[in-house]
């Protein structure tokens, strides 16, 4: 009896075509996420990281290969999936509490019980006292802060980061990148991280999953375990395993041929 | 003398110091305005009775304000100035609603647009004094024509420029409502229509000066009444105090329209907070 898994990919395969011809980005690639994993995917720039993500997420159709969450028996089954984008996309012309009933909004979701969730957010998430200012007033975690709200508004059983904090400077990117994955941890949900920071990878996954080249096929898996000594956001960074996983994250990526 | 210096008052802070010299600077620019106006009418009026320039041709301030006086009297230059008004704000009217309605199908269809692009970009370069003609032909004279001639100038250009907006909007914006499980139709109205509103509201402003154009336009050629009629019949008949007369009102409505749309704008960008 293993843990039940939230999603299961099988045989993925995907290619664009343009006028110069095909390229394969996606080479049947299989992996398994378990319900409550923080799971970070890493490759080098171009593997097709954020293709893997847009098919998780539905917007684009793999050509073959499956994605199941939840069902053995293998049926296209997608989860309720959250996706937190590289930038927060705060709209300017709506109030903090606007954009993150943005989801809601559309999908016609505006309960009660809703509106009390996200106001509990909102309370957790110190945004309270911002619901009626515009985002453009808030700092950049707290815009990360309102966009994770926006996100799990809708309750998804899965939650994407495309390299969510990378359009933050380094200090803040370090702080940012640690509260918003502790915030998400304490709800339980699922996580798969994408991004091209090793140190950020291994410092806030279970596991790290290595892509090869394209077209990409998973090349390696690695569980992390740290040795955590404090909680800042620098805590793992110091742990005394961290370099060694770092170098072996490197030389998997440094000879990524598939 | 000395003792004036000595300030009882608090001296003024920095702050103060820059709103008085601000308070100043423009108070300036606006009695340089105006009195650039008054020069230039003071000029005119005495060329003009000296003989420098003959007022037969040129006109004078005094002959223009009595005729003004005299067409108010007997209430014909507010049939005129309504007429043109009406057509003008008809016109400004259906080429916002045409042309919003228009892009957005084209926005909706990427095929759409790219069958019609090269007629639309025709249609815009074209000069449409040329389709006034056609218009007269097919549509009679009339209020019509004219409102018609006041459309075909800045329709084709709002298109392109509606649609150019909407094109413009940020696609990671519009992957978000999807990634929020929205549809196209969601796209646009969450995040197409309401990031375009700054450019749209300033090809608006264009739009309003090109619909009096064609209605100028329009009323040279196919009316009877109106702004544009005054100034053919005028120069026709030489009389030159008529010509000068509308070509002012037009300076007067000109400013006005902007004014409004400027107002219009302003509140518009408030109430988004852009």
């Amino acid at each position: 009896m293993t843990t039940p898994y939230m999603l299961r990919l099988q045989n993925i395969n995907y290619s664009y075509h343009t006028l110069h011809g095909e390229t394969n980005v996606l080479k049947d690639l299989s992996f398994d996420v378990k319900e409550g994993e923080f799971v970070a995917v890493v490759g080098s720039s171009g593997c097709g990281k954020s293709t893997l993500l847009s098919i998780i997420a539905g917007l684009l159709s793999p050509e073959s290969g499956t994605i199941a969450v939840n069902n053995p028996d293998g049926s296209l089954h997608y989860p309720r999936v959250g996706y937190m984008l590289q930038h927060d996309h705060l709209f300017e012309w709506r109030s903090v509490y606007k954009n993150v009933i943005l989801g809601l909004e559309i999908n016609h979701m505006l309960t009660q019980e809703r509106i009390n969730y996200v106001n509990q957010l909102l309370q957790d998430y110190d945004l309270e006292q911002f619901r009626g200012k515009r985002p453009g007033e808030l700092s950049g975690g707290m815009k990360q802060r309102a966009a994770l709200i926006r996100t799990l508004a809708l309750d998804p059983q899965l939650l994407l980061l495309d390299e969510p904090f990378s359009a933050l400077d380094y200090q803040t990117r370090l702080s940012v990148s640690a509260d918003i994955c502790r915030l998400i941890r304490r709800t339980g949900k699922t996580m798969l991280l994408i991004t091209h920071d090793l140190s950020e990878a291994i410092s806030l996954a279970d596991r790290v999953i290595v892509l090869s080249r394209r077209p990409a096929t998973v090349k390696c898996e690695i569980p992390i375990h740290l040795t955590l000594t404090d909680d800042s956001p620098l805590a793992a960074r110091n742990a005394p395993e961290f370099n060694s996983y770092f170098n072996r994250l490197w030389e998997e990526i440094k000879n990524g041929e598939p | 003398m000395e003792n004036l210096k000595v300030n009882t008052h608090a001296e003024p802070t920095k702050q103060e110091l820059f709103m008085r010299q601000h308070l100043r600077h423009h108070r300036q620019i606006a009695l340089l305005r105006l009195l650039l106006l008054v020069l230039f009418l003071i000029v005119w009026e005495v060329s003009a009775r000296t003989g420098v320039i003959d007022s037969f041709f040129f006109s004078s301030p005094c002959k223009v304000m009595l005729l003004l006086w005299e067409m108010c009297k007997d209430y014909s230059i507010f049939g005129h100035v309504g007429i043109t008004l009406f057509e003008t704000l008809v016109s400004f009217l259906l080429v916002f609603l045409v042309s919003l309605v228009t892009a957005t199908l084209l926005w909706y269809s990427q095929k759409l647009s790219e069958i019609l692009e090269p007629y639309l970009v025709v249609l815009n370069s074209l000069p449409k004094s040329a389709l006034a003609p056609l218009f007269i032909v097919w549509l009679g004279t009339g209020t019509k024509t004219i409102i018609v001639a006041g459309i075909s100038v800045a329709v084709f250009g709002s298109i392109i420029s509606f649609y150019t907006a909407f094109r413009q909007c940020d696609p990671e914006k519009i992957t978000l409502i999807y990634t929020l499980g929205g549809s196209r139709r969601d796209a646009f109205h969450k995040v197409v229509l309401p990031a375009s509103v700054p450019l749209l509201l300033s090809t608006t402003k264009v739009n309003i000066g090109l619909a009096l154009v064609g209605v100028i336009i329009g009323e040279f050629l196919a009316a009877r009444r109106g702004l544009g009629y005054l100034i053919i019949y005028g120069s026709q008949v030489f009389q030159l105090n008529l010509v000068i007369l509308n070509v002012l009102l037009l300076c007067i409505i000109a400013m006005g329209f902007y004014k409004g749309i400027q107002m219009i704008e302003h509140h518009i960008r408030k109430k988004m907070q852009l």
